[in-house]
């Protein structure tokens, strides 16, 4: 039965994976990492010259082999090394995360290797962003990684992150905990593009606590083949004025099943959250989920899940929103479906042939300007997309 | 320019077209009235070749082709454009890159055209998303400004226009239809003379467009055939003082 495969295909067995070992040198700078590695880094959104980047966390495996900052008002460390500095960070280390949450979770907290600690100095605008890569090269790793950002008050930064796999890698699991903290009056943009492999199974789990007047804005780009997803990450907007905004972009082709979503909690007055997630099967399967919980007024929240079936695929949306106080504004549109017939004639009644309209539309909706990217990391996405169109129709 | 014989269209499984004849000269402007679900969107769409409209009698010539079957594209490229009334939103298509698409691999100066129509502070707008009724008037001009085309089909170009956008568009239309249009500032006199004008189409309820073109004939459409011919002036004036039952006796 194709539906119990399709299940047997997405479980994650943690002793399918080795946890240890492959202690990799440290990396004074990336020009050392191999052209085949840059070339994966780049198109996870690396920028492997650093040119414009006010600092990079680049993890092989389990181990750290390039960490530096560029810019005395961001720090960043790697997890182990800020443990010790900071006297096992018990403000927010397992703060906004349960360790005893799921298995991944567990196993995570039993043994940590790597990931990344950011802060920024109270009051900086980091003007660069900075960059981090979670990079699996062996068979059948399992990278568990904890990562921990705290934004002080009055201060800014964009965080680029990569996660990808070398080419060649069958199989390998990615374990992250990310906890992030956005204090009062402070900006995490946050941008995940995901690079990984036709093998690879993904458990992040990710919580946000924003303070006072804070904003949290994320953009997550999947374009690239992996076995399965799951992921999930919860904002709390705990302050008052407090912002929290999703922008997402996935591309499942046969074989990948990914089951994402975003969830934003209004626990203060004058808070807003909005989720929009536009997703397209070439073939795989995709639950595209999404909640906003208000739980305080004035609070809006409004969730926009929009799916293209190309193919034979699936997109399940589910899209919830939960209001506990009289005066919660709290709405979504979900659409799932083919292009309209209308868009396609429209462009056709300009000259355009079926094929021409109909991947304009697709470039069109895959889109990320909205997410305000650097330069030469859209120009990077658009690529990709191109490329990947091919496979599309 | 265009030949209409005894073209029958089926909606829906409904006939709304029952036989048109219709013939437009090169240069020609012709005009078309009649009230609402009597056909004349349907003979549009029906000339553009858009799905659902099935022609199950009679051919449609174009610049000596017959295009009846021929899909839309290709309609297009054989230079038969159309304003649409209220074209769909594509999210994530800017304005600009439309418009590049409407000029195909023809020299044009975007920026240029766009000042022609006001439209200028939209080239970086998603196309038709939220734009008002006399802001898709503006962009389907500039489209078809870029398309070049030979015969243009307008779908009531006034409807909701204020007055003073009114004036914008019916004198674009009327530079449109005499070939006056620029691609770039800097054309040469040879590539302006050399325009021919182009053929129009035009179904318009209120005529205000009249003011702006010079249409040679009209006719009234009536339940899915064409009745009535006469000066499109004659016409509006008849319309207004006896409404559309007079083309019913008119038919008989």
């Amino acid at each position: 039965m194709p539906e119990l495969k399709k299940n047997a295909s997405i479980e994650v067995d943690l002793r399918d994976y080795t946890f240890d070992g492959a202690d990799a040198p440290d990396l004074p700078d990336l020009s050392q990492v191999s052209e085949a590695d840059r070339q994966q880094l780049r198109m996870a959104g690396v920028d492997v010259d650093e040119a414009d980047r006010s600092g990079t966390f680049l993890q092989f495996d389990q181990s750290r082999v390039h960490c530096r900052t560029r810019n005395p008002d961001v720090e960043i460390l790697g997890i182990e090394a800020a443990l010790e500095r900071y006297q096992g960070l018990p403000d927010y280390y397992w703060k906004a995360l349960d360790p005893d949450k799921d298995d991944f979770t567990r196993q995570t907290a039993k043994e940590v290797h790597g990931g990344y600690f950011i802060r920024t100095k109270k009051g900086a605008v980091i003007p660069h962003p900075v960059q981090s890569c979670l990079y699996i090269k062996g068979k059948d790793v399992a990278q568990a990684v904890h990562n921990v950002v705290v934004v002080e008050e009055d201060s800014e930064v964009h965080i680029i992150t990569g996660c990808a796999t070398a080419h060649g890698v069958q199989s390998a699991l990615h374990l992250g905990i990310s906890e992030f903290y956005v204090k009062k009056n402070g900006r995490l943009t946050f941008t995940m593009v995901h690079n990984w492999g036709e093998q690879v199974a993904v458990r992040p789990r990710t919580a946000v606590h924003v303070e006072e007047n804070g904003a949290f804005v994320s953009n997550y780009i999947l374009l690239k083949p992996v076995r399965t997803v799951q992921s999930y990450p919860a904002v709390y907007l705990n302050g008052p004025g407090g912002l929290a905004r999703f922008n997402s972009v996935i591309v499942a082709p046969e074989g990948s099943h990914v089951d994402t979503g975003n969830k934003i909690i209004l626990n203060a007055p004058n808070t807003r959250g909005e989720i929009i997630s536009k997703t397209i099967t070439t073939g795989g399967t995709i639950i595209a989920r999404g909640f906003i919980g208000g739980n305080a007024v004035p609070a809006r929240g409004h969730l926009e899940c929009k799916g293209l079936i190309l193919g034979q695929g699936v997109i399940h949306a589910i899209p919830e929103l939960v209001g506990s106080v009289p005066g919660v504004e709290l709405s979504h549109e979900a659409a799932v479906g083919k292009i309209a017939r209308e868009e396609i004639e429209y462009l056709m009644a300009r000259g355009l042939d079926e094929e021409e309209a109909t991947s304009t539309i697709v470039r069109g909706f895959l889109n990320v300007d909205i997410m305000g990217l650097p330069r030469e990391l859209q120009e990077s996405i658009e690529k990709t997309i191109h490329e990947s169109e091919k496979d599309m129709f | 320019m265009l030949k209409i014989d005894n073209l029958h269209v089926r909606v829906g499984g409904r006939e709304v077209l029952k036989g048109i004849d219709l013939k437009i000269e090169d240069g020609e402007t012709f005009i078309l009235f009649g009230p609402n679900g009597s056909g004349k969107t349907t003979l549009l769409m029906t000339l553009m070749g858009f799905s659902g409209y099935e022609v199950t009698r009679g051919t449609i010539h174009f610049r000596g082709q017959d295009i009846t079957g021929m899909p839309t594209f290709e309609r297009s490229r054989l230079g038969l454009a159309m304003s649409f009334q209220r074209p769909p939103t594509i999210y994530g298509l800017k304005t600009r890159h439309l418009v590049q698409m409407c000029a195909r691999d023809r020299d044009v100066d975007i920026v240029h055209m766009a000042r022609q129509v006001n439209f200028e502070p939209f080239l970086d707008r998603d196309i038709n998303a939220g734009f008002s009724g006399g802001e898709i008037k503006r962009s389907e001009l500039l489209q078809l400004m870029a398309q070049d085309p030979s015969l243009v089909l307008f779908d009531e170009p006034e409807s909701g226009v204020d007055l003073e956008n009114m004036k914008l568009i019916g004198g674009v239309v009327r530079k449109l239809l005499q070939g006056g249009i620029e691609p770039r500032e800097d054309a040469s006199m040879k590539e302006l003379k050399a325009k021919v004008k182009t053929s129009g189409l035009i179904i318009t309820h209120t005529g205000y467009i009249l003011d702006y073109i010079n249409a040679d004939r009209g006719h009234v459409m009536y339940d899915g055939v064409l009745c009535c011919q006469a000066r499109p002036r004659d016409i509006l004036e008849h319309i207004s003082k006896f409404g559309y039952k007079e083309c019913v006796r008119c038919l008989n």
